[in-house]
């Protein structure tokens, strides 16, 4: 089956030691995780992992329902990148002498809409985001160009394009359950 | 109600009461004194059985659950104790075996410094738990008992394991029990969708050749009845998995054996024949299926489960039951018009003449030669009027008393499935004996699995736990050995073994023992092990090279099996 890059959104409760957890499923099935991050989200309490991978549908499929089974986890999808809003940030350190010299460096760094962050004589820092592709392409332009001292990526934050919150939904249904049971 | 200030270990036994332990397996060590200082004061409400092994707490705990029902408890120390625990915690959350590990860690001040007897226990058993927590503060202990016991017992049962800090067992908190039952991230039992109901009965309904695979599923749902009432309505022929065995009486009329590698041959060259395949609790493992390229392809597929995890992980479901299977086997029963589908039934026949002819007959009532392991098997299950629980250790003393013992009643077989656990045999039926008291407990063995754990005679000897012990003795590792036979030229590498004299080890734990070898004393040998009062040795010298049959050769199709070899 065809492999391309699958988003996983998953969100949790905040407990130690669910990263592991997470990251075991894919290395049960020895799929490699291409980006992950994890960070609050909007619900209080409850984390959210942006994880990226390149696998067929089958395995992103198995892989999900397994981290859905966590305990401690809430909800877990995945999305191809037609039914995201994507992003990611990189920054890229460059020789200042080449800068100065070599007027295409400045010219790529307008053309892809870097920002500059820190100019001193030895490195100038810059900073991008936006899509996987157009990062990677301006590292691989200021690279033929021999500038290049660092890059870094960041890994893939996303929204759904859905108009449906899935995991409020849940949480409501939940807390609803809960409430119910109480109340018999 | 005013709150009692008490400390995390005294908090941990009231947790247990609470929760309505009243038996459990375990071994003191340094990280878990403080607990077993408070048990100590507890003894005459909670039993502690000690073992002789931490790996044996363990299967003693799995066993206990599984002839019960109820959830298992285990208490072992840190570092060796609780590295000691990992085998029987990977084969509970395989087998999906409800069972609570508390572990002693070293106090939180102590974490992470490589400590004396600390080991990341949490880390560890993570991959194989279905929750594994460390309470670092006692006043975390009422809630992270109740939590545990909830997760394990709920759903799909497994094992959960609480690593618990020294400090937090003498530190002091205000006690209040808690109960709880609703966890917000966790759906123990998911929602049936009636569409899916309502498709499963058409697809029955509309089916000529419906064949029923029974599951583990159904004995952790107590659905046995429901069951009954399903296949009985639509007259649907059925296979057990290893695991379910004892979940259909085995003289059902619609019970058409064992599935799987070493299962019967009708159930199983049938898969391939019959029109709709309805899984009950199970999960299609690979020794039940052979190569998924070639297995059932002709056939609808509809797969009752509690675990979404399981639907299309291995086989492809066209209609997925979600939920407890007790409340859906009954939904979809009511949709059901009776059939009797006499002819399919009948096309099992000549199969299981076949099998009985060549393979059963031969292995139970041989007329000449060494004693089969077969032929013991039976004699002991009929002794004990098919009422007895099996417990089996693993290899061909397991697929032995699978194939060859009778089940009459629910909750009669423990056997390690998934995992394949030497030395599971005999810590497990020495658990049951304490679930269920009233029942005759027999444990099949082979002479390697024996002595992976054989250090628990010393718990049979001290509790004088009625474990009947059956020692298949072929001086082999006898499974091993018959795949080296069939497909590695009959080179034996490593499988001869040269065994101690058992009875004497036997005489050592002034366990009452008898040796077994010519056909004429089987029986007596037998009901003298039955009669006996408590625990009971009897080891059966078998025939060497005896070979378990029939058999998917590993990777075949589940339809072709080899009757000999």
């Amino acid at each position: 089956m065809d492999k391309i890059l699958y988003t996983l959104i998953v969100y949790s409760e905040n407990i130690a030691g669910l990263l592991n957890q997470i990251t075991a499923v894919f290395t049960r099935r020895q799929i490699n995780i291409e980006s992950l991050n994890v960070s609050a989200s909007s619900i209080k309490g409850v984390h959210k992992y942006t994880i990226t991978a390149w696998c067929d549908e089958e395995s992103i499929k198995k892989i999900v329902r397994q981290i859905e089974k966590k305990i401690d986890v809430l909800q877990a999808h995945y999305f191809t990148d037609d039914e995201i809003f994507s992003h990611e940030i990189a920054l890229y350190k460059l020789s200042t002498p080449v800068l100065e010299k070599d007027p295409r460096v400045s010219a790529l760094i307008r053309k892809y809409n870097a920002r500059v962050v820190e100019v001193n004589p030895t490195y100038s820092a810059m900073e991008k985001d936006g899509t996987t592709e157009d990062i990677i392409a301006l590292h691989d332009e200021l690279q033929q160009l021999g500038c290049v001292l660092q890059f870094v990526r960041s890994g893939r934050i996303a929204l759904t394009k859905s108009c449906v919150e899935r995991v409020n939904e849940f949480l409501a249904d939940r807390e609803a359950r809960y409430l119910q049971s109480k109340g018999e | 109600m005013s709150k009692e200030r008490i400390t995390g270990a005294e908090a941990l036994m009231r947790s247990l009461e609470h929760q309505g332990v009243k038996t459990m397996f375990g071994y003191p060590g340094g990280s878990i004194m403080p607990v077993f200082d408070a048990l100590y004061d507890h003894r005459d409400r909670l039993q502690h059985i000690l073992v002789r092994h931490e790996q044996g707490a363990t299967h003693a705990a799995q066993g206990y659950a599984r002839a019960s029902g109820k959830v298992g408890v285990c208490l072992v120390t840190s570092g060796p104790g609780a590295t000691n625990t990992v085998t029987g915690i990977a084969d509970a959350m395989i087998d999906s075996t409800p069972i609570v590990v508390i572990a002693g860690q070293v106090g939180t001040a102590f974490l992470g410094s490589d400590a004396f007897q600390e080991v990341d226990l949490v880390g560890i058993t993570q991959p194989i738990s279905k929750w594994s927590y460390q309470i670092r503060r006692a006043e975390d202990v009422p809630w992270a008992v109740a939590r545990a016991f909830y997760i394990a017992s709920s759903g799909r049962p497994g094992p959960v394991v609480l690593d618990f800090a020294k400090n937090a067992q003498v530190e002091t908190l205000d006690y209040e029990p808690v109960s709880l039952d609703f966890i917000r991230s966790y759906v123990s039992v998911p929602d049936t969708d009636k569409m899916s109901v309502i498709r499963a009965a058409e697809l029955i309904n509309k089916a000529q050749r419906p064949l029923v695979l029974v599951g583990q599923g159904v004995e952790l749902g107590n659905a046995q009845e429901e069951l009954q009432a399903f296949i009985e309505k639509a007259q649907m022929p059925a296979g057990c998995t290893l695991l379910g065995l004892s979940a259909l009486p085995t003289d059902h009329a619609l019970n058409m054996g064992m599935l799987g590698m070493h299962g019967n041959l009708a159930p199983n060259v049938k898969t391939n024949e019959c029109d709709l395949l309805i899984a009950v609790g199970m999960r299609f493992d690979d020794r039940v299926t052979g190569t998924l390229a070639t297995y059932a392809r002709q056939a609808k597929v509809i797969h009752f489960d509690i675990d979404a995890a399981e639907i299309n992980k291995n086989v492809h479901a066209d209609v997925a039951v979600m939920g407890d299977c007790k409340a859906t086997l009954r939904a979809v029963t009511e949709l059901l018009i009776p059939a009797t589908h006499k002819e399919w039934i009948e096309s099992f026949a000549p199969y299981r003449e076949e099998e009985n002819r060549k393979v059963i007959e031969p292995e139970i009532h041989p007329t000449a030669g060494p004693l089969n392991m077969g032929e013991v098997v039976r004699a002991v299950s009929e002794a004990a009027h098919h009422e007895a629980v099996l417990v089996t250790d693993v290899g061909q003393n397991q697929m032995m008393s699978a194939r060859y013992f009778k089940y009459s009643r629910n909750r009669s077989i423990i056997t390690s499935g998934g995992l394949g656990t030497m030395g599971f045999g005999l810590p497990a039926a020495v658990g049951a004996t304490f679930a269920v008291p009233d029942r005759t407990v027999c444990v099949f063995m082979g002479d390697g699995g024996l002595q992976m754990n054989l250090q628990e005679l010393g718990t049979i000897m001290e509790q004088k736990a009625p474990v009947k012990m059956i020692l298949l003795n072929n001086n082999f590792l006898g499974n091993v050995r018959q795949w080296q036979a069939m497909f590695f030229n009959r080179k034996y590498s490593f499988t001869p073994m040269t065994n101690p004299d058992y009875l004497k080890i036997a005489e050592a734990y002034e366990i009452p023992a008898r040796r077994v070898t010519d056909r004429a004393e089987l029986k007596e040998a037998i009901e003298e092990m039955l009669t006996t009062d408590g625990p009971f040795f009897l080891e059966a010298c078998v025939i060497e090279e005896g070979n378990v049959l029939p058999m998917t050769p590993p990777g075949g199709s589940v339809d072709v099996m080899l009757l000999e070899c």
